[in-house]
């Protein structure tokens, strides 16, 4: 049905595009995280106006049901964002990519092993993980929640890691590289990563702004960083109850959100092309 | 391992049956009373055991069976998972199929554009939203509750259900449709289908014909996935709506530290999800002849 001949090009700028904008949303999110450190518009911790005001010339979006500026919230949410998803995916990725790595060269039995229990974990939702997580540690925190989501995400990671890194393990170079004499740590760093990195590096975009999705989801159940620490679904959680008189609160943190997580899946999907020029399409 | 994982949880759970202040002697008493003061691998027998006579013990917290408070909320998170469910098929089975066979036309890319969109939503937004449009600003359906009687005044029970199961369609419609659109896709693409229009069937009706059942079977798999997830992931919505369902249970239970509740919960759910992952096996098997072969050739 669909001709080839015009659809790879059309596809190529369109994958191209993908890149462009994932790369504008996520900068955006990082310049305005990175100027929170330096500057915000009003006090984030105090009342800067009357109580859910509408939005206006001095307040852009509005206060919060305790007069503090919403857009000042809205900025400082971004940073907590960006933290939670590198935090969680530099943990997921030293962790994951490990025991990826070892359970590709394990023997058999202990192979088999990590890899039902990979993928029991895998079963429960991240969501639910990070819960327990959560719940087992004393007190909410930021920190906490990043960990949480990071184990969740490591045991993603693991399986991905250990079924690339088998299949590399099979090529004709290892037993080359081997038999001239490259120890297997060598065979790891020189062959194995440099061949599963572009592959993964796409995961971990995607893993990304499910981190965010879920360090969202954490705040709005309660379960997240607590205040004064700014984090877009809390800030969701408490305009939900005062939705009939100042609906923006409700709108706002939740459009920065989405663009930031819809920003590295495009992100995601130009590094897709990038890494593999042979595949023609994306999911 | 649920087990095991929950006794990490730091703080003895008989502290959730005394108040503040109490003595040395009110504590182990309580202590006797939730059994917490036996060693751990006691405890665990203990646990297993009950597990075996469908008997989950009784809440620290309310004294009730755990079991009887679960059937209770399974009566609301069960509807609303499956009419979710039922909601999402109905939106992206058409609209995943009419995307990639129109993948030309505008609305084709609108389609897939928009389930992008989709999978990048938190669940728990798509709800503020709802509530935003329909019980704000339309005052079309209640925000949030649940009748009191439950089902026993059913209009009033669907009526408080209708955001929420919306809620949990058009997000989970909306990935469910990307799989469709790629099962379609490859449908399109194979030569069964070139095969059958050869031999002289019009475009629909080889479809119709074959691209069903063929594109039906990875599909499957992805539905039991997604209904597993919906079940496990409904403590959001729930909460949104302040449903008092399974996952608000857990949550309640998670901040009381009643153990009883959290493993009754976690247990009842992970055997839902066994139980799903079965049936999506099953019915594979049913729509796709192969697999049944290899099933008998013993590769199981």
């Amino acid at each position: 049905m669909s001709p080839v001949e015009t659809s790879v090009s059309t596809q190529k700028r369109r994958h191209s595009l993908a890149l462009t904008v994932g790369l504008l949303l996520v900068g955006i999110n990082l310049a305005v995280a990175l100027l929170t450190l330096f500057w915000t518009p009003y006090d984030p911790l105090n009342a800067s106006g009357g109580r859910l005001e509408a939005p206006s010339l001095l307040h852009w979006l509005g206060t919060d049901r305790l007069g503090r500026d919403l857009l000042t919230q809205l900025m400082i949410g971004a940073r907590t964002a960006l933290l939670v998803g590198t935090g969680a995916v530099a943990i997921g990725a030293a962790i994951g990519v490990s025991l990826g790595v070892v359970a590709a060269f394990a023997t058999r039995l202990a192979d088999d092993v990590m890899a039902a229990t990979l993928d029991i974990l895998i079963a429960f939702p991240t969501l639910l993980l990070a819960m327990l997580v959560v719940a087992a540690s004393d007190s909410a925190s930021l920190w906490t929640a990043i960990l949480a989501l990071g184990l969740a995400i490591s045991a993603i990671v693991a399986r991905l890691t250990r079924i690339l890194a088998k299949r590399v393990l099979r090529q004709d170079y290892i037993v080359a590289s081997r038999t001239s004499g490259t120890s297997w740590a060598g065979v790891v760093f020189r062959h194995v990563l440099p061949n599963i990195w572009p592959t993964l590096s796409v995961n971990f975009a995607l893993q990304f702004g499910l981190a965010v999705i879920a360090e969202a989801s954490l705040s709005y159940l309660g379960l997240g960083a607590p205040p004064p620490n700014a984090s877009w679904g809390r800030l969701l959680q408490e305009a939900q109850g005062t939705v009939y008189t100042a609906p923006i609160g409700a709108i706002a943190p939740g459009i920065a959100l989405v663009a930031l997580v819809i920003g590295m899946n495009l992100l995601a999907d130009g590094l897709r092309d990038i890494a593999d020029p042979t595949r023609g399409r994306s999911r | 391992m649920l087990f095991v994982l929950l006794r990490l949880l730091p703080g003895d759970p008989a502290n959730a049956l005394l108040s503040v202040g109490a003595d040395a002697v009110q504590i182990e008493k309580a202590r006797e009373q939730v059994g917490s003061n036996l060693p751990l691998w006691q405890q665990f027998l203990r646990f297993a055991g009950s597990l075996a006579r469908f008997d989950l013990g009784t809440s620290f917290v309310s004294g009730k069976p755990v079991i009887e408070e679960i059937a209770a909320r399974l009566t609301v998170t069960v509807p609303l998972a499956l009419m979710g469910f039922v909601l999402a098929i109905l939106i992206a089975v058409p609209l995943g199929i009419l995307s990639a066979v129109k993948a030309d036309r505008w609305y084709g890319g609108l389609i897939s554009t928009v389930s992008q969109l989709g999978i990048a939503i938190p669940v728990f937004w798509v709800g503020i939203l709802l509530v935003t449009v329909f019980a704000v600003t339309f005052r079309l359906f209640p925000s949030g509750g649940f009748p009191r009687r439950g089902w026993q005044n059913e209009g009033q029970a669907l009526y408080a259900l209708a955001l929420p199961v919306m809620t949990i369609g058009l997000v989970m419609g909306a990935s469910l449709l990307r799989y469709v659109r790629s099962a379609t896709q490859d449908v399109l693409g194979s030569d069964y289908l070139r095969t059958a229009r050869a031999l002289g069937a019009s475009f629909p009706e080889a479809l119709i014909r074959h691209g069903i059942r063929n594109g039906a079977v990875p599909i499957v798999s992805i539905l039991g996935i997604e209904l597993a997830t919906t079940l496990l992931g409904a403590v959001v919505v729930e909460r949104v709506f302040a449903l008092p369902g399974l996952g608000s249970m857990l949550l309640l239970a998670i901040e009381q530290r009643d153990y009883p509740n959290v493993q009754g919960v976690l247990f009842i759910s992970t055997l839902l999800v066994l139980m799903i992952g079965f049936t999506a096996d099953l019915t594979q098997r049913l729509i796709d002849p192969r697999l049944r072969e290899r099933a008998v050739g013993g590769n199981a």
